[in-house]
């Protein structure tokens, strides 16, 4: 079925990089997981949430009474009488860019947006109150692209935010305009990005708790449990440390749950108010028209390369839909500008970045961040570049790609880099299929992505990651992270890394994640940061704990001090004579007694200092795809595809193969099926009938080539696996596109419609070009 | 609507639920009966995560009222495992990795059995076309595949000693 070959493997490990089954995996595939979708608490209310009909209109007037009087409501809360008012987001640091009320006061930007919530004793009794809620609005009018909300006349979406222009930047390297005249080549094109739908299988789902003592306790499904902690402080004026937030099993991520949604927020005010516990589970529909989404892109691209293929300069000019509020959405501006710029080098590069408010859902990150509209534009412009020259677009790409030790000027040093070999398996790949069928084509596209964001516009006094080990004097070992288990399998990965480093087995290991009352704070999982981040912080902790271990090894055995004492696969013995040794067990049993009856406790943390602006460490991969067409109805199907990946040295096999070929689904129907179309601010398609996805029957083959390299940043050498492989694929199938028909696709998701115009078109030109002649 | 006294048998299990005529198989098992390793991902019958068997074919426990199965076989996730033994297609979806939030397993793991049930030696295309009614949002369903194509090849079958 999948191919799956590894190039340079290290094999030195006991633990990491085996096959290990996913440390959660028991629980999953016999239904004893519990989500906050199945959480029950006694004497527990359900919440429903009023939402706005109009994506542009002022709140006049809300009157509950009606709702009240319903047998069964508990009671209903809205923005004014119930909330601080206080405006949230993410970007913590900067006052201007926290934009968002969660249940607006005055005025609604979106179809969808939160309006008021009610309590009731069932869920279908809180819903029918819903109906008897009135609200008067003044409608105001709504602008719903980006390219329209800048002009002059366009309605003002927030106050003080000149042409809707809600944040841009800038960056820069080389001297471009010299560079451009180095160029003997230049091309510009304009893209049109869409939006993509994070479509967790989880809802948006929260069950909050407030207790007349001053506590709150939430379980809610999210990506980071410790930013829900710091931003529900905030909105609620509470102090961090008085609410816990448990985030056991969470049913999907993928960049839409780690910013404040309705569920916990609403649940949380209502419960404030009632001192019951309160659930709240977003509808499909809901999750559809007021989560978030990821970011469409307006992509102005213009490049200039030399005749032989050399590039010289690049600039780009994007202007981004950012829906009604900020939240991620101004670090997807950012990494959408960098990563615009991956695998190559640049003599000379200019990015500049426009997020544009307007009145559609807000947009956000979403796994890619940015990267994905970025290759879109970008490889597909390349290939473009490569025919018109009439050069191999493998060899042009590999001639101006990255390699270890080059430095994107101010921007990164890129320390492991396996671009190169990624060139030759795709290029074999290739050859072996040898002449295909009539109605089909390959496409290629390459691209890196970040090892997590160095940033902290959160505004974290804690380090990025942190990690606790707690040795029990049975040898079992307790593992406290911050970090969040989504499904990426990070509490797998992590369990890997302690036991490698501590010498013992992956059963021994225990995680405990999810839950702020007893982890360290950390970011959480997003931007592919666990794996490099709380990895370190791991083995850092997993070291210092060993290290008290050996201590007491060394002071019993006796031996000469040049030796080097060490635990594998719980055997403790000295390196140079490891048939001499003893049980792990019993060495910890002698080291607790001998801290007077303490466990063994080590702590690791990760910050990164001195790794450039974006991220400590960068993945690089290249994707072929085997594309058939339809020429009658435009249909796409794909036949086929290979990776290769170069994530440093892989730790979680299974999970790597499971983050490849998963992220590859989802960047395949970013690429052609999964559309959001909306008309005067509405979503048109918000459910799972008329929103199209990957199903088992559209999802070909996903073959591996994974390159091993060592990433010095990265604990054993990893970086980046789950989030990177989301980046090439749109752009590979509008290159295989050009490969068979000729046609440029200038705009994503390539729907059947837009291949069908694109054939007419070019028959169009090619009839008018003969009658010229 | 009146209630009404409803006899389930799910796992083999007999429940006597008093309820509304209108609630749907899934709120039975999950509300009344409180068997919540069945999910639910939707509101439009298009996502399978409920999905469940009822005299051993896959059916959506949202497309049905709690009354049409009356009298039938129903069977959840939590019916697959014997005495703690995981049933073969567990352990293959364990060792190939094939779920990874987890959320959609318990409907997709119906699903899959109730295809080898029907059809014990599926083709690749057989097997995708089984779970075509499931949404996993996290795998791209190849491990999925593999895991149900070694079951159907007796990998994980108990060994009888």
């Amino acid at each position: 079925m999948n191919k799956y070959t590894v190039i340079n493997p290290h094999s030195e490990f006991k633990v990491i990089n085996t096959h290990v089954h996913n440390i959660d995996g028991t629980a999953k595939v016999t239904g004893r997981a519990t989500y906050t979708f199945d959480v029950k608490l006694p004497n527990m209310l359900y919440g429903k949430i009023l939402r706005s009909p109009h994506a542009h209109a002022k709140i006049l007037k809300i009157d509950y009474s009606r709702a009240m009087e319903l047998p069964g409501v508990m009671g209903v809360v809205t923005g004014k009488e119930d909330t601080l008012g206080i405006k949230q987001g993410i970007w913590r640091r900067y006052q201007d860019l926290c934009d968002e009320q969660v249940l607006p006061v005055d005025k609604v930007r979106y179809i969808g947006e939160p309006v008021a919530a009610v309590a009731a004793i069932t869920e279908e009794i809180a819903e029918k109150a819903l109906d008897y809620i009135d609200v008067d609005y003044e409608v105001l009018p709504g602008v719903y692209e980006p390219l329209d909300a800048i002009k002059k006349d366009a309605p003002e979406i927030h106050e003080g935010f000149e042409r809707n222009i809600n944040v841009t930047r800038h960056i820069e390297w080389g001297d471009v305009d010299a560079a451009f005249e180095e160029a003997e080549y230049v091309r510009e094109d304009w893209f049109k990005c869409g939006g993509q739908a994070h479509m967790c299988m989880e809802t948006r789902a929260a069950v909050s708790s407030y207790t007349p003592d001053g506590k709150l306790t939430i379980y809610h499904s999210n990506q980071s449990p410790y930013y829900m902690q710091g931003l529900m402080a905030g909105v609620l004026g509470m102090r961090e440390g008085d609410i816990r937030v448990i985030s056991t099993y969470v049913g999907g991520g993928f960049g839409g749950k780690f910013e404040l949604d309705g569920a916990i927020f609403c649940s949380a005010v209502l419960s404030r108010k009632l001192f019951k516990p309160v659930k709240i589970v977003y509808t499909r529909e809901e999750d559809f028209i007021a989560t978030k989404r990821r970011t469409p892109m307006f992509y102005y691209v213009r490049t200039g390369v030399k005749k032989d293929g050399t590039f010289c300069a690049r600039e780009a000019k994007v202007f981004t839909n950012g829906g009604a509020y900020t939240g991620m959405g101004a670090t997807a501006l950012y990494l959408t500008g960098f990563f615009h710029s991956f695998p190559y080098r640049w003599k000379g590069y200019r990015y500049d970045g426009y997020r544009v408010y307007t009145n559609t859902l807000p947009s956000t990150s979403m796994r890619g961040f940015g990267a994905p509209q970025a290759m879109f534009c970008s490889e597909q412009q390349i290939e473009w570049i490569a025919a018109d020259l009439g050069l191999d677009p493998i060899d042009m790409r590999r001639k101006n790609s990255h390699h270890e030790g080059y430095e994107v000027p101010g921007q990164a040093t890129i320390a492991s880099c396996g671009i190169d070999q990624c060139y030759d398996e795709i290029r074999k790949w290739i050859n072996d299929k040898g002449k295909l069928p009539a109605n089909r084509a390959i496409g290629i596209s390459a691209c890196g992505f970040m090892s997590g964001g160095i940033f902290n516009w959160f505004d974290t006094p804690y380090s990025f990651s942190s990690a606790v080990v707690s040795i029990n004097q049975d040898g079992t070992v307790e593992l406290f992270v911050g970090a969040q288990e989504i499904g990426q399998g990070s509490n797998t990965t992590l369990a890997i890394i302690c036991a490698e480093t501590l010498g013992v087995k992956i059963e021994d290991i225990k995680v405990h994640s999810g839950d702020t009352d007893y982890c360290p704070p950390d970011l959480g999982a997003w931007g592919s940061r666990q794996t490099l981040m709380a990895g370190n912080a791991v083995k850092m902790a997993a070291e210092a704990a060993k290290k008290q271990l050996l201590e007491f090894a060394y002071a019993q055995s006796g031996f000469n001090i040049v030796y080097d004492l060490d635990i594998k696969d719980r055997w403790v013995h000295a390196i140079a004579r490891p048939e001499r040794g003893y049980d792990y067990g019993e060495l910890v049993k002698k080291a607790i007694r001998g801290k007077d009856g303490q466990k063994i406790v080590g702590r690791g943390y990760y910050t990164p200092h001195r790794k450039g602006m974006i991220s400590p460490a960068y993945s690089y991969m290249l994707q072929g795809v085997e594309v058939e067409v339809d020429e009658e109805t435009g249909k796409i199907k794909l036949v086929d595809s290979m990776t290769a990946h170069d994530c440093g040295q892989p730790i979680n096999h299974l999970g790597l193969i499971g983050q490849l070929e998963g992220a590859f689904s989802m960047a395949a129907g970013y690429g052609y099926l999964e559309y959001m179309p909306y008309e005067d601010g509405k979503l048109m398609n918000p459910n799972l009938v008329d929103y199209k996805m990957i199903r088992a029957t559209e999802m070909p083959p996903a073959n591996i080539a994974e390159i091993d390299t060592y990433e010095p940043e990265g604990p054993y050498g990893a970086k980046e696996a789950g989030e990177g492989l989301t980046n090439p694929t749109a752009a590979a199938i509008g290159n295989a596109l050009f490969h068979r028909f000729g046609i440029q696709m200038k705009e994503c998701p390539i729907t059947p419609e837009m291949i069908l115009n694109a054939l007419k078109e070019k028959k169009e030109t090619e009839k008018e070009r003969k009658g010229k002649k | 609507m009146e209630k009404q006294l409803l006899r389930l048998t799910v796992n083999g299990q007999e429940y006597e639920l008093y309820i509304n005529p209108k609630t749907l198989l899934v709120e039975a098992i999950r509300d009344h009966i409180g068997l919540i390793g069945t999910k639910r991902g939707c509101d439009t019958v298009s996502c399978g995560a409920c999905t469940v068997m009822i005299d051993g074919a896959s059916v959506k426990s949202c497309s049905v009222l709690a009354m049409q199965a009356e009298g039938a076989q129903i069977t959840t996730i939590e019916g697959l495992e014997k005495n703690g033994k995981l049933a073969p297609i567990q352990k293959a979806f364990l060792d190939h990795g094939s779920y990874q939030c987890g959320f959609c397993a318990p409907g997709m793991i119906m699903s899959a059995q109730a295809l080898l049930n029907e059809n014990p030696a599926p083709t690749e295309w057989e097997i995708r076309e089984g779970i075509e009614g499931n949404i996993c949002r996290c795998t791209g369903y190849n491990s999925i595949v593999r895991a149900i194509d070694a079951t159907a090849k007796g990998k994980y079958a108990e060994v009888k000693s």
